[in-house]
């Protein structure tokens, strides 16, 4: 049962940490200690939650998505303006979008290229695309999405609701069913994975669909939250979810990931934001204290997974 | 006697209710970007004012706050925190007009004051205290006119393309030739809002141009440059319109010491978050403030020039911070 607890504690530090940070932003700020004041601490986690699973995804097969930030941004701008005039027009942009991520997830694997590239590459496209788009910024979100963004559940915030359903539903697909058990398995050992008969094109394209499936939804709800698009509104996105991969305990290689700790991670580093701002730190530092909360972070896994693999000799 | 006295202590009662109505407000100052000399000196008028204001009860805090990165979504998480730490008002200079507008929303819900400015945003609950752009192009042809009665041929230097604020300036410019036929455009490049870009552009174009250019239409920031590029190609000096860029203002002390060479210089002062925050202290305060507000440009003419240069930091640009006063006449004329 040792994989029991290497997983276990792969979550343990991201969990501690986000409880450490929110016993902190309660200490400072009491007010946040509500309904709406978790609401507001937390509903722009939301899309950076399921653009975070997204990159997780893509770094479960190894790869590494650059162009998530421009992507987001691009399906914004198609859900303020396509999505909300013209249903029909709009669900085929994004159903063509997913189409575009499987077709980079083979041509990847099937030229053996970089992912880096491909999706730097990527990223200039759908930045275009967004600006030919919305030249200006604009755009109306649709009243559905609206609707379920600023909604008021009894009890748990909207925000609280949608991160724990994001997490649990990406736990499902990438832990516990065999799709997910073969795209880690590429992730870890390709070869093997193709020994066992799985084909690991089918399993890449899969992978990068369903990657893509989470960065519209992450672009739809951040329309919901601002009710407008921009063409620039989500470009943070792209090192945001690579850095809450890492920070929810995933790695860049081997197939390690936790879609539950990405999302955690995801939590953390709005918090650690919103944390920074109610201190009254000075912008100039803000982003080198964001910095030191995620080496401090990491810098404890690290330990923490040292000393767990001295305890297993 | 009795009657002064009467009279100054219902002043003094007046006054102080009006202190009253907002001395226990916060304001907040949401801002998305300082990376530049404007913004630099935007927030030090804004520390300039809002201090003494603090000081004098006028408000009880008024602090500013700056995004670490230019980032829309930065931005409405910065705004959302200010909900939380319950500001009764938000005095922000947007990242984006449109992708603020939850978080607007959301503090408008919440009952606070959502004042915009320079960077305005769109959400109706939200004041906005815009720059009037194409105003500011049409003002330079409305001063040629009256200078070069005339008329003659003009190069425009346009802004940076693509961006809303060269396409409205410009619009500006061309309905004021279109009102004054003796001026005529032969030319137009496109300089950036920056020195080393317009010289170069300017460079690029004269040759091609008729040796009669008698002004030059500018968008702020490449005043100096065209004089340099007009300098270099040994051309007569045409009236060259400034932009309150410190450079621009040296030089034309310069030429204005050695030849009398006349102009004018236009552009939004920095100082107009102070307005902003005075706007927000009087929708406090109860007042009756239309939801569109015009922001009054910062004009230096040849009389003013050398108080203006004075003043103005090396490198930076010329600045003027606003009253109460000022505040309340703008609120007048938006009336």
């Amino acid at each position: 049962m040792t994989w029991f607890t290497a997983d276990r504690l792969r979550l343990l530090v991201p969990a501690l940490s986000l409880a450490v940070l929110l016993a902190a932003v309660f200490w400072v700020q009491p007010r946040a200690m509500s309904y709406t004041g978790l609401n507001l601490l937390f509903n722009l986690a939301v899309p950076i939650a399921l653009a975070t699973i997204a990159q997780m995804l893509i770094m479960t097969v190894n790869d590494l998505d650059l162009s998530m930030g421009t992507f987001v941004s691009f399906v914004a701008c198609v859900t303020a303006t396509f999505l909300q005039s013209n249903p029909v027009v709009g669900v085929l942009i994004l159903v063509g979008c997913v189409g575009v991520y499987v077709v980079l997830g083979m041509v990847i694997y099937l030229r053996n290229l970089p992912s880096i590239v491909v999706t730097l590459g990527m990223s200039f496209v759908w930045g275009g695309l967004a600006v030919l788009l919305l030249p200006a910024p604009g755009g109306v979100a649709p009243d559905w999405i609206r609707a379920v963004m600023v909604s008021k559940p009894p009890l748990v915030p909207m925000a609280i609701i949608a991160s724990v359903l994001i997490a649990a539903v990406a736990h499902w697909i990438v832990i516990r069913s065999a799709f997910g058990v073969v795209i880690r398995g590429v992730g870890g050992n390709e070869r093997s994975v193709t020994r066992a008969g799985w084909s690991v094109l089918r399993a890449r394209a899969a992978a990068y669909a369903l990657a893509a499936v989470f960065a519209v939804l992450a672009g739809m709800c951040l329309v919901g939250l601002t009710t407008s698009a921009d063409a620039n509104i989500a470009l943070r996105y792209t090192l945001l979810s690579i850095a809450g991969v890492i920070l929810g305990g995933g790695e860049f290689v081997g197939g390690r990931v936790s879609p539950i700790g990405a999302v955690i991670g995801a939590l953390t580093l709005t918090l650690a934001a919103s944390f920074l701002s109610f201190l009254k730190i000075s912008p100039d530092w803000q982003i080198g204290a964001q910095g030191a909360i995620l080496i401090i972070v990491l810098a404890l896994r690290l330990v923490l997974n040292r000393r767990e693999g001295g305890a297993g000799k | 006697m009795k009657h002064f006295v009467v009279m100054t202590g219902l002043t003094v009662l007046l006054t102080s209710t009006a202190l009253a109505e907002t001395s226990a407000k916060r304001i907040a100052l949401s801002n998305n970007y300082a990376g530049n000399s404007w913004r630099q000196a935007m927030l030090q008028s804004w520390e300039t004012i809002t201090k003494p204001a603090v000081e004098a009860g006028i408000v009880a805090a008024a602090d500013a706050f700056t995004t670490a990165e230019n980032q829309a979504t930065e931005q409405a998480a910065q705004i959302q925190n200010m909900i939380l730490e319950g500001y009764d008002a938000i005095v922000v200079n947007a990242a984006s007009p449109t992708a603020l507008n939850g978080a607007v929303k959301e503090a408008c819900d919440a009952g606070i004051t959502v004042v915009s400015f320079d960077g305005i945003v769109t959400e109706p609950c939200a004041w906005r205290i815009a720059v009037d752009f194409k105003q500011m192009g049409k003002d330079q042809l409305t001063y040629l006119a009256e200078k070069l009665p005339e008329g003659g041929k003009l190069l425009e230097i346009r802004g940076l393309a693509g961006v809303f604020v060269d396409d409205e300036i410009s619009a500006g410019i061309h309905e004021g030739v279109a009102e004054n036929p003796q001026f005529e455009i032969v030319g137009s490049v496109h300089g950036d809002w920056a020195q080393d870009v317009a010289q170069k552009a300017v460079a690029g174009i004269l040759p091609s141009l008729p040796e009669d250019i008698v002004g030059v239409v500018t968008q702020g920031g490449d005043g100096y440059g065209a004089a340099q590029a007009f300098a270099a190609a040994g051309r007569d000096m045409p009236l060259i319109i400034m932009g309150n860029r410190q450079d621009e203002l040296a030089w034309w002390k310069e030429q204005k010491d050695a030849n009398g060479y006349e102009t004018m210089s236009v552009s939004i002062a920095p100082g107009v978050s102070t307005l902003a925050f005075w706007v927000a202290q009087q929708i406090l305060d109860g007042q009756d403030v239309p939801k569109e507000l015009v922001v009054p440009f910062l004009r230096i003419d040849q009389d003013g020039l050398e108080a203006s240069l004075e003043t103005t930091p090396a490198g930076g640009v010329a600045n003027v911070e606003y009253s109460l006063e000022d505040a309340q006449a703008v609120i007048a004329a938006a009336k």
